[in-house]
């Protein structure tokens, strides 16, 4: 909700007068005739609350109320949608939820639920103000027929009036479906406190849960570290030590532990080596996130197409999340879809690093239980990323990642150029 | 001697039991929980148990609990317990929990086999055997203390070899000077201390763990 820059009615400058502006301004006429349409809604239930609320007492009223507050709610998204698509940017609002609950528990939470209380004040403005601008900017098409009507029926008078009338609407329509859209938003969208509050609740929850993720990862790593590369270390030990006794009495014998200890060596270093990738990968080390994507796509079965769009390089933080994000993906590509081909898409735009991976399997890829996948996103949040699944059954799968980061300038990019 | 391994890695499990088998020890059952301890000591006679500290279920320190449950109930049979790490509270808790002998060994010092060798047969023949790195965990504690500090530089490594379990002969052997000059050193030292002179090895050993003890 940060930008308030409209953009649809904002790209209606009165000239040219052309086909694009006429549909657009009969697009903004119809959402504004729905605002019209929605009076008689909005006044019954207006009236309804406030009988409601007047009678609970006498239980009749509590009944009015359990029916008004989930249709207040949908006539309010019915607003947000027409005041987003004027706008050409969302109305978002958060409704407390009230799943699980029973009667009693749900009219609590609505009680407490700011974003209902501003919907029964945005009720009282739909129907006056509200309604008012939304008619005036539908009244000259209908005004401009009756002219017409007149004009063949009366008196030829009447023609000259539609030119009138049809300038004025041209002119006026986007301003007051921008007027109205705007005041819409201004009463439909959480205030900035509680949008700061929100904020600090999600990043308070990512934090708790990244640092829940980071004490699983350490305890993970001393116990792969416990009982793989140490419990060998430990046996080539033992055999060397064994070997050097025998040595001199059975080096038949001294020969065949040595060897064993050469393969308990090798399996040794395997196990420090996958532990290492599972921790940072060397060749994210190296190459940065491009080129360990494309290094991991090298790795699988599957053939992948790797396309990358990134000027430089995400922080170190996020470019592992980003990473591991990317394996868990391909992983469940390969393991779960039964995919033929999948492809990764990085790009980094308006301050927002996009991951998209997708792959051309049977789809029902879920963020579930357990799933890699949500420990992606939690992984994610922490950075305030989002991961949006999109699996059907029967596929493709497609998850669209998004970090919000900055990009350092590469490396091998003289600094000059930019100057 | 009759030896049983309480080890959950395979691998491990396998390289102590040939080490041991290679060295004339008899070993009666390799296992790999404490349950199974628990039977092979019920239906075996066996001298000395080797534990690792961290075992199934729980991989935390099941074998340690388990050790000083033996030394509790079972007062004339040795345990050896392995860890994987130095923790001067096991070896404190250990030490505590019984008067049978009892060894605290870093895994690590597995791959000595002699010195292994030896201080499993050390524990069976009734001796007490700490990891140096332990003993010297401990008295670096107890460097704080006025009586320590009286110690000569000398003196120090003597107690610390005799902590570890060492005979006055394998002291000398160590530091290359005679026997007689240990037993100078040693008498000494009990008397900075405060000690009472005790004749036999193991009971100079817990001597001075009693007093480290103490002090720490």
């Amino acid at each position: 909700m940060g930008s308030t820059k409209g953009e649809t009615v904002d790209r209606l400058p009165v000239w040219p007068v052309g086909r694009a502006g006429l549909e657009a301004r009969l697009r903004l006429t119809a959402y504004l005739g729905v605002h019209v349409l929605l009076f008689v809604p909005a006044l019954v239930l207006l009236a309804v609350t406030l009988v409601g609320w007047a009678t609970a007492p006498a239980l009749i009223g509590a009944v009015l109320l359990f029916a008004a507050v989930p249709l207040t709610q949908r006539v309010a998204n019915v607003h947000r949608v027409l005041g987003g698509r004027i706008l050409g940017a969302e109305i978002a609002a958060v409704y407390r939820s009230h799943s699980g609950r029973g009667p009693l528990g749900a009219a609590w939470v609505w009680l407490r639920d700011r974003t209902r209380w501003r919907d029964v004040g945005f009720l009282a403005f739909s129907i006056t103000g509200g309604v008012f601008i939304s008619t005036l900017a539908v009244l000259p098409l209908p005004a401009a027929v009756s002219y017409a009507v007149l004009a063949v029926v009366i008196n030829g008078v009447w023609w000259a009036l539609i030119p009138v009338v049809l300038t004025v609407w041209w002119v006026c329509t986007p301003l007051l479906a921008q007027a109205r859209a705007s005041a819409d938003r201004a009463l439909l969208s959480p205030s900035r406190t509680e949008e700061l509050e929100r904020r600090v609740a999600d990043v308070t929850a990512s934090r708790a849960e990244t640092l829940d993720h980071s004490a699983a990862d350490l305890r993970r790593i001393e116990r792969d570290l416990h009982d793989g590369a140490q419990a060998r270390m430990v046996s080539l030990g033992i055999q060397i030590g064994l070997a050097k006794e025998l040595m001199s009495s059975d080096p038949e014998a001294a020969k065949k532990l040595l060897e064993e200890a050469g393969d308990v060596n090798r399996s040794a270093i395997d196990d420090l080596q996958s532990l290492v990738r599972g921790i940072h990968p060397p060749v994210l080390a190296d190459r940065g996130l491009a080129g360990a994507v494309e290094a991991l796509a090298l790795q699988l079965s599957l053939p992948v197409t790797v396309s990358v769009d990134l000027t430089g390089q995400p922080p170190a933080p996020v470019e592992s999340a980003a990473y591991f994000a990317v394996a868990e993906c391909l992983a469940n590509a390969v393991k779960h879809s039964g995919a033929h081909r999948a492809w990764v898409t990085l790009a980094h735009q308006d301050g927002v690093l996009g991951i998209t991976v997708g792959d051309d399997g049977r789809g029902g890829a879920t963020m579930n239980g357990g799933s890699g996948l949500a420990g992606v996103a939690r992984r994610l949040a922490a950075f305030d990323g989002t991961i949006i699944i999109a699996s059907p059954s029967g596929g493709p799968t497609i998850v669209s990642m998004e970090v919000p980061c900055a990009l350092s300038s590469p490396k091998t990019t003289p600094s000059s150029e930019t100057a | 001697m009759r030896v049983v391994i309480t080890e959950d890695h395979a691998l491990l499990r396998d390289g102590l039991t040939r080490l041991l088998t290679a060295h004339d020890i008899d070993v009666v059952a390799a296992v790999d929980n404490t349950y199974s301890l628990e039977k092979v000591l019920q239906e075996e006679q066996v001298d000395v148990a080797v534990v690792d500290v961290r075992l199934p279920p729980t991989f935390t320190n099941e074998g340690l609990v388990a050790a000083i449950g033996i030394r509790e109930q079972r007062p004339g049979l040795a345990v050896l317990v392995l860890s994987q790490y130095v923790e001067p509270l096991y070896a404190r808790e250990l030490l505590a929990s019984g008067k049978g002998s009892v060894g605290y060994l870093l895994k690590n010092r597995v791959t000595n086999v002699g010195a292994f060798v030896d201080a499993v047969r050390q524990v069976a023949a009734g001796g007490t055997v700490l990891d140096p790195e332990v003993v010297a965990t401990m008295l670096a504690r107890a460097d704080r203390d006025d009586p320590m500090a009286r110690l000569t530089q000398r003196e120090r490594e003597v107690l610390a070899l005799m902590a570890e379990g060492r005979s006055n002969a394998a002291i000398a052997a160590q530091l290359y000077i005679s026997e007689a000059a240990v037993g100078k050193h040693t008498n000494r030292i009990f008397a900075k201390l405060g000690l009472p002179v005790a004749i036999d090895d193991n009971r100079r050993v817990l001597a001075v763990l009693a007093y480290l003890h103490e002090h720490t």
